[in-house]
């Protein structure tokens, strides 16, 4: 029954199954999940290869207590993760914020379709952009990765795990639909080859520790349950000790580290692809699933000589703001495509500060944005002319 | 204040308790601290690894016992920590889990977490102090609440038949249920130590007097009187069928051991019927 973790080869095989392997390699040993289009297929992949390599797979009564649980098996020294789709995204707002406010490492793939509400379940969005971001209350920083194939469903779990242990957050697989259920060719390497990150945990001994002083990166070392320190969790504010404290101060003190620990760190979490910048007029800015509409249309576009580029977020939050802005200074005009009704293109607008016009394609989803409408974007914003 | 502390003498519970954290939120004659102090008994009694214990809260006054005792202890999100704790127990099933928190927290924003980990029988202890109302909110309407008794939402009385919490548990195939009062302070800690020698999932409910809230409200007088109410209407009916163990004021409240039997854990099921593995195989892994 015990099979191997990593099944180095080349596969053909579809983005939630990619990023169950990637999930797996990476070391999850813990899935706790709800049934629903379109992500059912990474829960069924869990229930195959979890008992393969000594982890547990469970299916909960709903989405919040599959949250709930991959919290609980995170503090147990499980890497752990679920998956989800728009109304179960939402069910899973409340312990994403526990999560956030507890540091506790842990990966929450939305496979995103169609809303709001049940919407079409089995076609494609990118509606939860801003729900990734703002969703569960409170004031607080996260993790989002766009994978835009099968291939970075796997690449792009594996650094979600890697992401989360380091920086003790949630962190988000923002796939859609398309990505995971299409099939395509995926490598998977040889184990050796893959990084791997594990949380790390105290150096002092359980009477000279406090929980959740952090380290010089702003992250605190927390053990495991079982490993003797005894500690104590909770979702109210705390100090350092871990204790609740019920004042300002302490709010200040909790709330402003936990978001500097992502935003210190925005270096290293960033992560985008840009291509063809270095004379682009015209930047195409895109992720998941719609960058290899807008890959197809920039790559045509450039063969009939027109200039433009394209940026693929791979990261989505924290939003590369660096990026844009500097990109902003030189170009006619940005054009972001995505499927909602414009939920990227606010960052991008914030951060192209009026220094270029910024365009959207995008439609309210069930299907993707066909590379012509993005080549349509392409051409009218290079014959517009810029207003002063 | 501290300074006084230090002159007290050690109370023969501190290592289980996060001293630094006394005094605790508790109303005067509220009957949580007296369940925590069976809890910790029970614990004590058992002589469990304190390394490998654990206590998980939600919300509410009974949710803050987790951060009173000094073992890996979590305060979690409202209702959540029965799923919390079955994430937990999964991923380390040599962790004693104990669930602490109150009626609203487990049977309403948290009921359906608590059937289906009774159905699954997830190895772990749920202790519900039931003080008949939201007290961490000011004395609210809860699924314990009697019929026709005031709270905060229902001025009037409330207008909803409570749940059974014992018979609930029954049926959904807990293997330990226990239903004692504040006041039944021995057979208590007995039963809640009892309960954490079962493998499965086991129940205990207490009864406990919320004079703040529920009592006022209701002109119970004093936590006293509460008490003076149990000593009076209780009666113990052990191994009774759950669905005669009511709780009626102005009649019995009754109160014993309903259920305790055997049956497979979820890891049990898990190991033999997902993992094809030898059952005595598990015991010894188990054990680990």
């Amino acid at each position: 029954m015990r099979e191997k973790a990593v099944k180095k080869g080349i596969y053909f095989m579809n983005g939630d199954h990619a990023c169950c392997e990637g999930a797996i390699a990476a070391g999850c040993r813990f899935f706790a999940g709800y049934p629903i289009t379109p992500a059912t297929e990474v829960a069924e992949r869990m229930s195959v290869r979890l008992p393969q390599v000594g982890g547990i797979y469970i299916q909960m009564e709903d989405e919040i207590a599959s949250m709930a649980a991959i919290l609980g098996a995170s503090w147990g020294g499980a890497k752990a993760m679920t998956s989800t789709s728009g109304p179960g995204f939402s069910l899973m707002m409340e312990n994403i914020g526990l999560a956030v406010c507890t540091e506790t490492p842990c990966v929450i793939c939305n496979v995103q379709r169609a809303g709001p509400s049940t919407g079409l379940p089995t076609n494609v969005a990118q509606g939860d952009m801003m729900q990734a971001r703002w969703g569960s209350h409170g004031h607080y920083e996260i993790i989002a990765l766009a994978p835009s194939s099968p291939q970075e469903m796997f690449d792009l779990t594996i650094r979600a795990f890697n992401l989360s242990e380091e920086f003790r957050v949630p962190v988000l697989i923002m796939a859609d639909e398309v990505v995971g259920h299409m099939n395509e060719r995926v490598v998977i390497p040889d184990e050796a080859e893959i990084e791997i990150v594990n949380r790390r945990k105290p150096e002092v001994s359980p009477e000279a520790y406090l929980p959740y002083r952090p380290g010089p990166d702003g992250v605190p070392r927390l053990p495991d349950c079982g490993d003797g320190y005894r500690i104590h969790v909770t979702g109210l504010t705390h100090d350092e000790r871990g204790y609740p404290v019920m004042n300002a101060q302490a709010q200040a003190q909790m709330v402003e580290r936990i978001v500097n620990k992502i935003r210190r760190n925005r270096e290293k979490i960033i992560k985008t692809r840009s291509y063809y910048l270095d004379d682009a007029k015209v930047v195409v800015i895109a992720y998941g699933i719609t960058f290899r509409s807008a890959r197809s249309a920039v790559e045509e576009a450039r063969q009939a000589g027109l200039k433009v580029g394209l940026i693929k977020l791979e990261t989505v939050w924290p939003f590369p703001e660096e990026l844009v802005r500097s990109v902003a200074k030189e170009v006619k005009a940005l054009i972001v495509a995505e499927i909602n009704m414009g939920q990227m293109v606010l960052e991008v607008e914030r951060c192209a500060a009026g220094r270029c016009p910024v365009h959207l394609v995008s439609h309210a989803g069930g299907t993707v944005i066909r590379p012509e409408r993005i080549r349509e974007g392409i051409v009218s914003a290079l014959k517009r002319k810029r207003r002063r | 204040m501290t300074a006084r502390k230090k002159e007290l003498p050690p109370h023969p519970m501190d290592h289980l308790l996060r001293v630094d954290r006394i005094p605790h939120i508790w109303c005067p004659g509220c009957g949580i601290g007296t369940v925590f102090g069976g809890i910790l008994a029970a614990i004590q009694k058992s002589a469990f690894d304190l390394d490998r214990l654990a206590m998980v809260s939600g919300i509410g006054c009974t949710g803050r016992m987790a951060g009173y005792i000094k073992v890996d202890s979590f305060h979690t999100t409202h209702g959540r920590a029965i799923p919390f704790a079955t994430g937990l127990k999964l991923a380390r099933p040599d962790i004693k889990v104990i669930v602490a928190s109150g009626d609203g927290d487990l049977f309403a924003i948290g009921g359906n977490h608590f059937i289906h980990a009774a159905r699954r029988n997830i190895d772990m202890t749920v202790i519900c102090v039931n003080n008949l109302n939201y007290g961490m909110t000011g004395g609210q309407q809860a699924p314990s609440t009697p019929l026709g008794f005031k709270t905060t939402t229902t001025p009037e009385g409330s207008p909803e038949e409570p749940f059974n919490f014992c018979h609930l548990a029954d049926t959904c195939g807990a293997v330990y249920v226990a239903r004692w009062t504040a006041l039944h302070i021995r057979l208590l800690t007995n039963s809640i130590a009892e309960a954490m020698q079962k493998r499965g999932f086991s129940f205990v409910e207490v009864l406990c007097p919320c004079p703040s809230a529920f009592g006022r409200r209701n002109r119970l007088g004093s936590a006293l009187d509460t008490l003076k109410l149990y000593h009076d209407r209780s009666v113990i009916k052990n191994d009774i069928d759950t669905k005669g163990a009511v709780i009626d004021f102005s009649g019995e409240i009754v109160v014993g051991k309903f259920v305790d039997r055997t049956r497979q854990t979820f890891l049990d099921y898990y190991q033999t019927i997902v993992c094809h593995k030898e059952s005595e195989e598990n015991s010894a892994e188990a054990t680990k």
